[in-house]
């Protein structure tokens, strides 16, 4: 083997390797959770699309789920609103342009209010970072997965997020859907692997305001939404990113040609 | 008195050169540096580890004027950094991929050494202080994966720290000193801060002022492994070699604009790079109460975590774990071979060495996986190969007939 390629060897073995070691560790973050319907592409850089997820997480989210380290300015100014628009249409709170997205609901009871604790058993979490941390195709199958679930305290389940202690809040939209359980063998291991996870795991009982299409979408939105919220520099990332490479790619020739210039003599 | 080499240069470097060598310094370390005409792609990751110390260094100063070193603070200031903080976001993905590709170019680097055989007579110490150095920044890179004091940052100094613990008789005190704290806390956070800002970095820079010392003492190796200086010129310079400035100047250059189009890219496009280099559970901030489902280390520790837990007993697996990285300070007194380059090595030194970077390339991935049966007998015979490579290196590099080595560098153009 010639020198030259034995070196080309070695360095596809390394990107080989280093490409294997990529492609394979985000399926160990996402774990075993049951994504029925798949991956989706979000287009989190387009602000209608915000807008329209901005509206469905304030009228159905936000009550119960903070978004605590993004501010009220910051979203308007991002998603193209005048503070009018934004005072109107996004804050039932009170709450100033500079404050944080925080959640109306105590967390703890007060007197004879309960709180969330007593509601739910658990904290409604913040979600500024879920895009981050579960996926931005985790929250999409989340809210596509609900269920109606008699043994469940709070009426519904999830097929994604098994044991969700938040019922579905989207139902008024989605109308609702049941579960198709295969006939159990008794047996609990053979009884879990054949859990279906896929679409047809669902039976659409009734309709809600929405149409199945409309409803995609409205998640689609959502979703969206939580992407940019988790990562607002997301709108001029990659715009930067273009005229950085656009710099970089000519410095990196001019470099290339005046290399070659001084190289020249050497053999 | 002024020195018999002192220039009489004019102007301010004519004054300066009278008080300080400037020049001296220049031409011993740049100008007059004469390095074999014969290098190829695997000598820019020299270059290209000091290019990501810079950025880390630059980067980390802004850094640390919004982070906030406490229990309370650490998360959301990252968070603020992320949002509030102007360009904040491209100076922390900056910091955070530049982590991941140093320590790209430096696996590199160390293995360009093995394959030309760098660490032989006379650069043994240049290899003994870049170990120091890949040991140092191990350490510093730990340091910092705390900082941001997600759930990937608790659990994780939680299990590094607790290894302390195997360590007989005084293990418990050392991991309460170790982290101020019984368990990893803001005493943890702001302690490792202290460290991974100034302990460290001014070790790693003391090491690698040493490390350069010491390469421009003996000079480089180059790809064909023979001794430029056997051949000079009249005038005593080397014929194979050329002035590092303007040659490698210029080239390094060159290289370091075609590293920062692939850095920026990352940076830009896929600044946590699935996962992989800013982790999915590190978005969660730190809960003493919620164990993740997988606790895993960055990818660049993936391999030593494979050897750690394919050692069933703690304290041996720690053992195996930290032996693994101490005995490549012995490499250089291992490698018994007439040779440098592996060139000119013979066959079954090119399957040795093939052998041992296969072994702690699956290592790596193993140690980023769940770790079932398969996975740690798979991780228990890549740790046996990859010790059992320092086992064999005296027999085999004794052994097995080199090639002729050319009296000139060859250059492949």
């Amino acid at each position: 083997m010639s020198k030259l390629n034995l070196q080309f060897v070695a360095i596809l073995t390394w990107a080989a390797a280093a490409l294997a070691l990529a492609s394979s560790s985000p399926a160990s973050a996402a774990g075993a959770a049951c994504l029925p319907f798949g991956s989706i592409q979000v287009t989190a850089t387009d602000v209608p699309t915000l807008r329209r997820g901005a509206q469905l997480y304030f009228n159905y989210c936000a009550s119960c789920h903070s978004l605590q380290y993004m501010r009220y300015g910051r979203l308007a100014e991002d998603l193209q609103l005048s503070e009018e628009d934004l005072m109107n249409n996004l804050v039932f709170t009170g709450a100033r342009a500079g404050d944080f997205v925080t959640s109306s609901m105590p967390k703890g009871g007060r007197g004879n209010l309960p709180g969330s604790q007593e509601w739910f058993g658990v904290t409604p979490p913040d979600l500024s970072l879920v895009a981050r941390s579960r996926g931005v195709n985790w929250i999409y199958n989340y809210l596509n997965a609900y269920y109606p679930d008699p043994s469940r305290a709070i009426g519904w389940n999830n097929l994604t997020f098994p044991n969700s202690a938040m019922p579905n809040p989207l139902w008024e939209l989605q109308g609702i859907q049941e579960h198709v359980v295969k006939p159990q063998s008794g047996d609990i291991k053979a009884d879990a692997a054949q859990v279906d996870c896929s679409p047809n795991a669902f039976k659409k009982v009734s309709d809600g305001s929405r149409s199945a299409q409309q409803y995609d979408k409205d998640t689609r939105d959502i979703t969206s939404f939580l992407e940019y919220v988790g990562e607002p520099a997301i709108l001029k990332r990659e715009a930067y990113g273009v005229w950085v490479l656009l710099y970089l790619s000519l410095l990196t020739m001019l470099l290339w040609l005046l290399k070659n210039e001084y190289w020249k003599d050497i053999h | 008195m002024a020195r018999p080499t002192a220039s009489s240069a004019p102007g301010i470097l004519g004054w300066l050169d009278q008080r300080i060598p400037v020049v001296d310094f220049w031409n011993t370390h740049v100008g007059q540096y004469y390095a074999p005409k014969n290098f190829n792609l695997w000598y820019y990751f020299g270059s290209l580890s000091l290019l990501m110390l810079v950025n880390q260094i630059v980067t980390g100063i802004f850094l640390t004027m919004h982070y906030s070193p406490t229990e309370e603070g650490a998360f959301a200031s990252v968070e603020y950094i992320m949002r509030d903080v102007p360009f904040g976001w491209i100076i922390r993905y900056m910091h955070a991929a530049g982590a991941s590709f140093f320590f790209i170019v430096v696996y590199l680097h160390m293995f360009r050494a093995l394959m030309y055989g760098s660490y032989k007579k006379p650069r043994e110490l240049i290899w003994v202080l870049g170990v120091m150095i890949f040991l140092a920044l191990m350490a510093e890179a730990f340091l910092g994966y705390v900082l941001p004091w997600g759930q990937m940052s608790f659990w994780g100094a939680q299990v590094i720290v607790s290894l302390f613990g195997a360590v007989p008789y005084i293990g418990q005190d050392l991991v309460q000193l170790i982290q101020g704290d019984y368990l990893p806390s803001g005493a943890t956070i702001s302690r490792f801060f202290a460290l991974h800002v100034i302990a460290m970095p001014l070790a790693i820079l003391l090491l690698i002022v040493l490390h350069l010392a010491a390469l421009h003492e003996v000079g480089s190796n180059n790809p064909d492994g023979i001794d430029i200086k056997a051949k000079k010129d009249s005038s005593g310079k080397p014929l194979d070699g050329i002035p590092f400035h303007p040659y490698y100047t210029v080239k390094d250059l060159f290289g370091a604009g075609v590293f920062l189009c692939i850095f920026a890219f990352v940076v830009f496009f896929q600044p946590t790079f699935g996962g992989l280099f800013l982790e999915h559970d590190n978005f969660i901030e730190a809960n003493p109460l919620v164990t993740p489902a997988l606790i895993k280390p960055v990818w660049y520790f993936t391999p030593y975590y494979a050897m750690l837990r394919a050692v069933p007993d703690k304290l041996f697996g720690v053992i195996v774990m930290g032996g693994a990285t101490l005995i490549l300070f012995l490499l250089p007194w291992l490698d018994r071979s007439p040779v440098r380059s592996i060139r000119y090595r013979g066959f079954w030194s090119k399957v040795l060495l093939f052998t041992f970077t296969a072994s702690f390339l699956i290592l790596g991935y193993l140690g980023s996986q769940a770790g079932t049966e398969t996975n740690t007998l798979i991780s228990r015979i890549c740790t046996v190969i990859y010790f059992g490579f320092f086992v064999a290196l005296p027999f085999v590099s004794a052994w097995d007939p080199p090639k002729p080595e050319p009296d000139r560098v060859i250059m492949h153009e």
